[in-house]
């Protein structure tokens, strides 16, 4: 068995399992899994099984687009540093302070609309590139773990944005949980005016940047490099390749992704600052993105919309009397199946030699 | 003087769910497991004591309260299968895996509470933990109106627990052998012992306290569970482990520390010379300490050399 398919028929059996098994539960909880299966199928297509006769609503699909943009750039954010060797697990941390930059910039600067959204974008991808530069310095030199030190930046990313948005930027008066609103200059606006769906430009900045992953991991010599140094460390400083500096600028180009989804939120849905209660969990969200996506382009893109898709389908879910959690439920399985590869490729080679054997009986000729 | 007595008091409560998770994290990570899911696991642990608390308190069960706990910890212990499960038998990726507990518990609990209360959250309980007070300790100056006045008695579990794991696993071949397999397990393979075994015990360990750490938090501190109950505590846990390098006494420490900390955002306001501290500042203090503290001592071998690393008994 070649060893990149058996890479993808892991991530389609995990994402297959998951969903089946979300069926499972909500039938062994008493609610209709038909019901699951129309939330699902009206959040996809907009197209209402029960009610066929409202046809098509577009808004729909546009809500799901709108859904996976940040999980497509959260996505990008794991897998660079995943092709590197490294496990950013704190893209969560790199999300907030995008938006934080994002929104210093768009309060306080006066541009231009272009050149000012422009201008939160790559001030976001910054932020998120300079949070993430820390555990990169503490992996090269000091060998230490990205994964604790990202897990606690996470935190202090989450109260330093707020501490930063209640003390420098001008607060709403009103509700006292949120800045003023930002100025039109800044902020993406919507794609179709006409449509209630906050579907927005900001989608151009997951297309650049899903470009820009692509051209430097697959085709630029730095790419390789950084990738030779997440294969073999040593053979890769063996090869001449500055393998600290390669750690360092990894993480950082996985955090200006994670940054630039922050930019993407807040500019495109929010459009104020953000006092943070809880996290929004995009950075976790993009861990799954990247491992069900195999780490490569194409497979980021199409699993971001597998689960932007599932958080999509969360208040048509509710709508149809099934607890939207289930899609978090269904979530959690897809990356452990993946996080458990070992096991499930037992489990596919026991399945295929049982094939073969099956083969061999019955088409003795054919199979040799 | 009062208020500084309050604070501390209400530094112990909170610190008592974070020293019983960190002795989980102990547990699994000393045997060579990391175990990112403790959030996970309280979170299971939490709803697990919440919901079975209201449900048999509106039945009448009596000693409702104690048994709730128990069902906390085998509840946190069943979940923990799953880390044990992917981490020792199926060659997973541990964080990975931890990552992927603790998406499922956040979703699992509140499903579940919509499922059996019809809300994102439990109903609430009528009664939780009540304080409790020893007799004549709680007359000395200074140490008894802290220690030993109108504490919830998860703070003493917690103390016991400290006691139990320090003699568990410093003082016994027992534990001898577990801290063996998280430092280099081959070794350990070659000496008899069966790592697979204890790194089991180890895991199945640390759900049960991760379980109980969760029932501690939400009746100390709730009255119902809901998705934020846990809000992060669990990698506070972790924190307080590293932090307290891996050693029950310092975990202790930097418990009551990292609790006394998130006390101090709440109080910061009512103390003159603190008031103009944004209690933002006190909140993301554990963490930056933490990372101090794992640079410092990234110089010598502080913790468990094996953790986190896959067991392949081929490997030398």
């Amino acid at each position: 068995m070649n060893k990149k398919r058996s890479v993808l028929q892991i991530s389609l059996f995990a994402v297959i399992a998951g969903i089946l098994l979300g069926f499972v539960v909500v039938a062994i909880t008493g609610r209709s899994p038909f019901n699951m299966f129309v939330a699902l199928v009206r959040s996809m297509t907009g197209f209402n099984l029960t009610k066929p006769s409202q046809g098509i609503n577009v808004t729909y699909i546009l809500n799901w687009f709108l859904n996976t943009m940040p999980l497509i750039l959260t996505g990008l954010s794991v897998g660079f540093a995943y092709r590197t060797g490294l496990f950013n697990i704190g893209g969560e941390g790199q999300y907030i302070v995008g938006a934080l930059a994002a929104s210093v910039v768009a309060l306080t600067v006066k541009l231009p609309a272009i050149p000012h959204t422009i201008l939160c974008v790559v001030a976001a991808m910054a932020a998120g590139a300079l949070w993430a530069v820390l555990p990169g310095i503490l992996k090269a030199y000091k060998n230490i773990s990205e994964v604790v030190i990202c897990i606690m930046m996470n935190y202090i990313a989450m109260y330093f944005s707020n501490w930063v948005v209640r003390t420098f930027l001008e607060i709403d008066t009103k509700t006292n949980a949120r800045t003023i609103g930002f100025p039109e200059t800044a902020g993406f606006g919507k794609v179709f005016a006409n449509n209630p769906s906050n579907f927005n430009w900001g989608f151009l900045v997951v297309v650049v940047c899903v470009l820009i992953y692509w051209f430097v991991i697959e085709k630029t010599t730095f790419g390789f490099s950084l990738r030779a140094t997440g294969f073999n460390k040593e053979s890769a400083r063996f090869a001449g390749m500055k393998v600290e500096r390669n750690i360092v600028a990894s993480m950082a180009i996985s955090g200006a992704f994670a940054g630039a989804a922050g930019a993407v939120v807040i500019l495109g849905i929010f459009k104020y600052g953000r006092i943070f209660s809880a996290m929004d969990n995009y950075g976790f969200d993009g861990i799954s993105v990247a491992l069900v996506g195999m780490a490569n382009t194409p497979g980021i893109v199409l699993a971001g919309f597998l689960f932007g898709l599932l958080k999509a389908a969360n208040t048509n879910l509710q709508l149809f009397n099934i607890p939207m959690e289930i899609s978090e439920l269904m979530q959690a399985t897809i990356i452990f199946l993946v996080a458990i590869q070992y096991g499930i490729i037992l489990l596919l080679d026991k399945f295929d030699n049982r094939k073969k054997k099956g083969e061999v009986v019955t088409e003795g000729g054919a199979a040799k | 003087m009062s208020t500084v007595i309050s604070m501390v008091v209400s530094a112990t409560i909170l610190a008592a769910p974070l020293i019983i998770a960190a002795l989980g994290g102990l547990f699994s990570e000393r045997s060579g497991v990391v175990n990112i899911a403790l959030e996970g696991i309280m979170q299971i642990g939490a709803f697990a004591a919440a919901a079975s608390l209201v449900l048999m308190q509106e039945a009448n069960v009596p000693g409702a309260l104690w048994i709730s706990i128990g069902i906390a910890v085998i509840c946190g212990t069943i979940f923990s299968t799953l880390l044990g499960v992917s981490a020792i038998h199926l060659r997973a990726d541990q964080t990975i895996a931890g990552t992927a507990m603790n998406v499922l518990a956040g979703g699992l609990t509140v499903y579940l509470s919509e499922i059996i209360f019809g809300a994102k959250s439990t109903r609430s309980f009528i009664f939780a933990l009540n304080r409790v007070s020893i007799p004549v300790l709680k007359d000395i100056p200074i140490i008894g109106p802290i220690f030993f006045n109108a504490l919830y008695p998860t703070t003493y579990i917690a103390f016991i627990l400290v006691v139990i794991t320090w003699y568990v696993v410093f003082k016994t071949p027992f534990g001898l052998r577990l801290r063996s397999c998280g430092e280099y397990p081959q070794a350990s393979a070659s000496m008899g012992i069966n790592v697979v075994k204890m790194r089991w015990i180890a895991v199945l360990a640390s759900g049960a306290l991760g379980g109980l750490a969760g029932a501690a938090l939400v009746l100390s501190t709730n009255t119902y569970y809901y998705a934020g109950t846990v809000h992060g505590l669990g990698f506070v846990a972790i924190a307080t482990l590293i932090f307290g390098k891996w050693n029950p006494w310092g975990v202790l420490g930097s418990g009551l520390f990292f609790g006394f900390c998130q006390i101090l955002g709440q109080y910061s306001t009512s103390i003159p010379f603190l008031s103009g501290v944004p209690g933002e500042i006190f909140k993301l203090f554990p963490y930056v300490v933490t990372i101090l503290a794992i640079v410092f001592f990234s110089k010598k071998q502080v913790g468990p050399k094996a953790s986190g690393q896959i067991y392949d008994a081929g490997k030398r």
